[in-house]
């Protein structure tokens, strides 16, 4: 396939992630639009790795070439896991001290 | 049209409109559902560039373990379409607006990019298989595979010291 193809569809599912973030106030939402952008990235990052091996392969059969970036997706997944773990520790206890996960209300921290 | 090209387009199709989904739904639950089905699509991509390995791991880790947890919090709130909060209709149009323009500015600058003429290897290629990612991780990439267990730990303690009750 050709890479182009692979570079709109990641940018089309990163700017519906950012449509999602700026247009929602519940917080959970927020934190699984941040999600789908990671996976837009994580796409477009295997797609690229593939890129690059089919022109290493053309020069040498055994290369290896392109396995870097599709170890970066793996760590990519290892840090989204332990953000999410925090991330919704934090939402759980701010909706057990202000009983919402509207992000408006999370204003009054600079008070 | 051959059968790659075709499950190309199929998967894209449903990851955008699964996506469009997830951020149009007022109630979270089906948010959540429907960025399942987007991570499905993103999994089928992988496993038509044949990265097997990571189409499995994309399953097992956000399909399976985070959205099971985003579920779990948003049951734990007892969240539905009527405690949804709202934005009103101008900040949601001034919000579509801006993520439509990045949208417009990143596709006009990669339009005409050099690397238009490369092609991305579709099923076909090794690197993806779990023989070479394994003995690429634990080789080469040993030192960051052993941070980010301490990344790992970290992560549950700060977990437990944030929700545990006062």
């Amino acid at each position: 396939m050709p890479i182009n193809y692979y570079i709109f569809l990641s940018i089309a599912l990163f700017a519906i992630g950012i449509v999602g973030v700026l247009t929602r106030r519940n917080a959970i939402i927020i934190f699984m639009c941040i999600e789908l952008m990671l996976n837009a990235v994580n796409l477009l990052l295997v797609a690229f790795s593939k890129m690059h091996h089919l022109k290493a392969v053309a020069i040498d059969a055994a290369s290896t070439a392109g396995t870097d970036g599709q170890l970066f997706v793996f760590f990519i997944m290892v840090v989204a896991a332990a953000e999410v773990t925090v991330g919704l520790a934090i939402i759980v206890m701010l909706y057990r001290n202000i009983h919402s996960v509207d992000v408006n209300f999370l204003n009054r921290l600079k008070h | 049209m051959n059968i790659t090209q075709i499950l190309f387009w199929f998967l894209s199709v449903v990851a955008l409109f699964s996506a469009l989904m997830v951020i149009t739904n007022k109630n979270p639950v089906y948010s959540v559902l429907w960025l399942i089905v987007t991570f499905f699509a993103i999994s089928g991509h992988y496993i038509l560039l044949n990265a097997q390995f990571l189409a499995i791991v994309n399953i097992i880790v956000y399909a399976g373990a985070i959205m099971v947890l985003f579920l779990f919090v948003i049951m734990l709130m007892n969240l539905n379409k009527e405690t949804e909060p709202q934005k009103n209709r101008w900040l949601r149009m001034a919000g579509a607006v801006a993520g439509g323009c990045l949208l417009l500015v990143l596709v006009a600058a990669l339009k005409d990019t050099d690397i238009k003429q490369q092609q991305a290897m579709v099923n076909g290629g090794s690197i993806g298989l779990i023989k070479n990612l394994g003995k690429e991780l634990f080789t080469t990439y040993v030192v960051p595979f052993e941070i980010s267990s301490i990344l790992f730990l970290s992560a549950m303690v700060g977990a437990v010291v944030i929700g545990k009750k006062e």
